[in-house]
């Protein structure tokens, strides 16, 4: 119905390779486009905006990983360690030499591309499980690193203050600015890895994911296109964690632990691995369900269980909840939500037609 | 297309209750509270006490005809000690017009401290967050409330001290802690008053979860041979160190928990109260049952025909969220005093938190005075001992030491 392809030709090569070839897609995207970048900031009140800066921050993370994971198949359990790399190098240089946020948030980046790079070493010789075991290590050391170096970490307390960021002399305060700062970075992370799984580089990543020995037989240089993978990935986590640093104003190691990694990788595997919008959409689910199952069993928990238990039954209750659905979704689509909206989306291509 | 169908009706039904609970709100002669908790995280062993506690104390004061008329309301969230879920659940209570916080948890109250000043919300951290936080003048809006970890390290030195004839030169002091910024905390107090007081001092670091000790008990009774031990552990660690302690045959009574360290629960996973008969606790509520409050709460529950709650068998975190939630409660006294009767504004709670003084719930409270600048009330803290199997008054309400913290207080980053 809403996906008309017949009409449209291509008559160049520029035409193919558009990431959205059809005028309807065009037009999907840049309404949801307007209505996240324009109508949103305008309109929500500060705690919508506040659960939207959450997701954005999430987003990031999901996508950087969804390039590891999804589309090169290197597992890593380390993302909330490369997060506090990130989150760490730009505290210091904001506190240290007063960098302003166009340097610290592309040093952060770096400096964790550089360190997953190295954790990326034994990828090479190690896969599946065995590498998820071995970037669980990086993540220890780098907690224990962090924790114990206070050169690093600022003193005992292991968090370092870090002032809001000033874009054009105006130091972004409220949640609707700070709002429109992270989704300046949202949308060139989207745009970016749009672009990089469609490159040369994005090309061999999957290769590399569906069979490494054929890659390496047709010319692939395995060796280098993993760590490109991991120091990309670790990128994005590290630019991840200085917005989340710059979103509360501090770094503070505890907001990297291991329980943070094991989200990220939710996110991407019940988003759906090798895919942009997956990880979108698997950020927005990690981040809003536990959100929306608590105001759920607040609304109508009172029905089943007296006020007096009731706070204690929610917390708990809605654990089993984002549990069972979580196990809910992956049954219905074991690809994942993206896959599904695919369903969703080839269903109505057609209808009212079966095929 | 049955799955399909499925599946819009789940996102249906929370969408729902998305618009239904932000419909649901508002009320006049009401005062909210917004309290934050960990029921399900990494530390609900004490928010599955410390928050119905507060429920407690607020059904308390609401059975009692409130405060002036005023029927309080606590509000709470449950964070899972996740910092996300901290943020949303401040964002909300504020969106719901709290007049004052509970933060939960350490890095959440650091996360959520730049806000405070920017929404000028008054908030307590029990036991959590920064020792720094005691200076009013840099964290205007966040009450520790209670002894920060730095007051607790030095009332636990001068206890050390009492014990050992009233001069620590030459005393071996061994520091036993939780490796993680919480556990390192008090050590500037600790090494200022090692200078001052003369003492020796070995710190033993307790890799977390910190449930395996034998070699940390070996390393502190064998090698070391101190006088007098300082525990700065959490979790199940505590229990693990008594029994160990106990076992190498250590006396008890030259052993120190703070805080965390020294609740019912720990005695009871270390093999009971006998095992750890003498074994020294540092509480900044009081522990045990004797206070009228703790009767007044039975009394309610037995008025409504019910038991006591079996959270009441805790008498130590049970007391603590008893002091949370009396220390707020008389902050909102005070706002309304200067409000005029008015709903008072967060400002004005701010002020009347600020007021806070000779208000001891039955000797439960310390002797606080919070000020415009000491946000912490001067530091107070109480030893309290294992004896025949309970909590037994070994001092009274004291504080050491206040030139030190205050000194690293004001010096703090």
């Amino acid at each position: 119905m809403f996906h008309r392809e017949s009409g449209v030709f291509k008559t160049s090569y520029a035409a193919d390779m558009a990431l959205y070839p059809l005028p309807i897609a065009r037009w999907a995207v840049a309404v949801v486009a307007a209505l996240f970048i324009v109508v949103v900031p305008l309109f929500c009140s500060d705690y919508p905006i506040s659960i939207l800066n959450l997701i954005l921050i999430a987003v990031v993370g999901a996508l950087g990983l969804n390039i590891l994971v999804g589309y090169t198949g290197q597992i890593s359990i380390g993302t909330g360690a490369f997060m506090s790399v990130g989150a760490y190098t730009a505290a210091n240089l904001v506190t240290r030499v007063g960098a302003p946020f166009w340097v610290a948030l592309p040093a952060g980046g770096l400096m964790a591309a550089l360190v997953g790079a190295v954790v990326g070493i034994p990828s090479l010789r190690i896969k599946g499980i065995y590498l998820a075991i071995a970037t669980l290590a990086a993540q220890l050391i780098i907690e224990w690193t962090i924790n114990h170096v206070q050169w690093i970490s600022g003193g005992v307390q292991a968090s370092v203050q870090i002032p809001r960021p000033s874009v054009f002399g105006v130091q972004l305060t409220s949640e609707r600015q700070i709002y429109c700062f992270l989704m300046f970075f949202v949308v060139l992370a989207l745009v970016a890895t749009l672009n990089l799984v469609r490159s040369r580089i994005g090309r061999a990543f999957i290769a590399i994911r569906d069979q490494d020995i054929a890659a390496e037989i047709i010319g692939i240089n395995i060796f280098k296109y993993k760590l490109y993978a991991f120091a990309i990935s670790s990128f994005f986590a590290g630019v991840t964690g200085v917005l989340e640093s710059y979103y509360l104003g501090i770094a503070n190691y505890e907001q990297f632990q291991i329980d943070v990694s094991i989200d990220y990788l939710a996110m991407v595997i019940i988003g759906g691995l090798g895919s942009v919008l997956g990880s979108v959409l698997g950020a927005i689910f990690v981040t809003l369900l536990p959100i929306a199952t608590r105001l759920f069993l607040e609304s109508f928990g009172g029905i089943f269980f007296s006020s007096a238990n009731l706070l204690n039954v929610i917390p708990n209750l809605r654990l089993v909840i984002f549990g069972g659905l979580i196990i809910f979704f992956l049954v219905v689509e074991p690809e994942g939500l993206n896959r599904l909206w695919r369903n969703i989306r080839n269903y109505f291509r057609v209808w009212p037609f079966s095929y | 297309m049955k799955k399909l169908a499925r599946n819009m009706l789940t996102l249906a039904g929370v969408a729902a209750g998305l618009a239904y609970a932000g419909s649901a709100m508002a009320d006049d002669k009401v005062l909210l509270l917004g309290v934050q908790c960990d029921r399900t995280g990494a530390t609900q062993i004490v928010g599955t006490v410390l928050c119905p506690a507060m429920q407690d104390y607020f059904r308390l004061v609401n059975s009692k005809g409130g405060i002036d008329g005023w029927t309080v309301k606590g509000d709470e969230i449950d964070n899972g000690y996740k910092v996300p879920e901290a943020i949303e659940a401040y964002e909300r209570q504020k969106q719901m017009g709290a007049l004052i916080m509970t933060l939960y948890g350490t890095p959440q109250t650091v996360a959520l401290n730049q806000r405070l000043e920017q929404d000028k919300m008054p908030t307590t951290s029990p036991g959590f967050g920064i020792s720094a936080a005691a200076d009013g003048t840099r964290f205007p809006y966040l009450f520790p409330g209670a002894a920060t970890y730095w007051s607790q390290a030095a009332g636990a030195v001068s206890f050390a001290k009492d014990q050992l004839g009233g001069d620590l030169k030459g005393k071996k002091i061994a520091y036993v802690y939780y490796d993680n910024p919480a556990g390192k905390e008090p050590m500037p107090i600790l090494e200022t008053l090692q200078k001052q007081e003369g003492f020796d001092m070995r710190t033993f670091a307790v890799p977390p979860p910190g449930v395996e000790l034998g070699a940390q008990i070996i390393d502190i009774t064998q090698r070391y041979h101190p006088d007098f031990i300082i525990m700065h552990l959490f979790g199940r660690s505590p229990s693990v160190a008594i029994k160990g302690l106990k076992g190498a045959g250590f006396p008890l009574k030259k052993v120190l928990g703070l805080v965390w360290a020294s609740a019912e629960a720990d005695i009871i996973a270390a093999g009971g109260w006998a095992t750890a008969e003498g074994y020294n606790t540092l509480q900044f509520a009081g522990a045990g049952d004797d206070y009228p409050v703790r009767a007044e709460i039975k009394a309610m529950y037995k008025k409504d025909g019910k038991d006591p709650p079996k959270e009441m068998d805790d008498t130590v975190v049970y007391n603590r969220g008893l002091l949370q939630a009396a220390i707020q409660v008389q902050g909102l006294t005070n706002a309304l005093k200067i409000s005029g009767g008015q709903k008072p504004t967060t400002e004005q709670v701010k002020a009347g938190m600020e007021q806070i003084k000779d208000f001891t719930l039955g000797g439960l409270v310390p002797p606080l005075q919070i000020t415009a600048t000491d946000h912490e009330g001067g530091g107070w803290v109480q030893i309290f001992g294992v004896h025949d199997g309970k909590f037994a008054k070994e001092t009274e309400w004291f504080h050491a030491y206040r030139d030190v913290v205050e000194n690293a207080v004001k010096t703090a980053e």
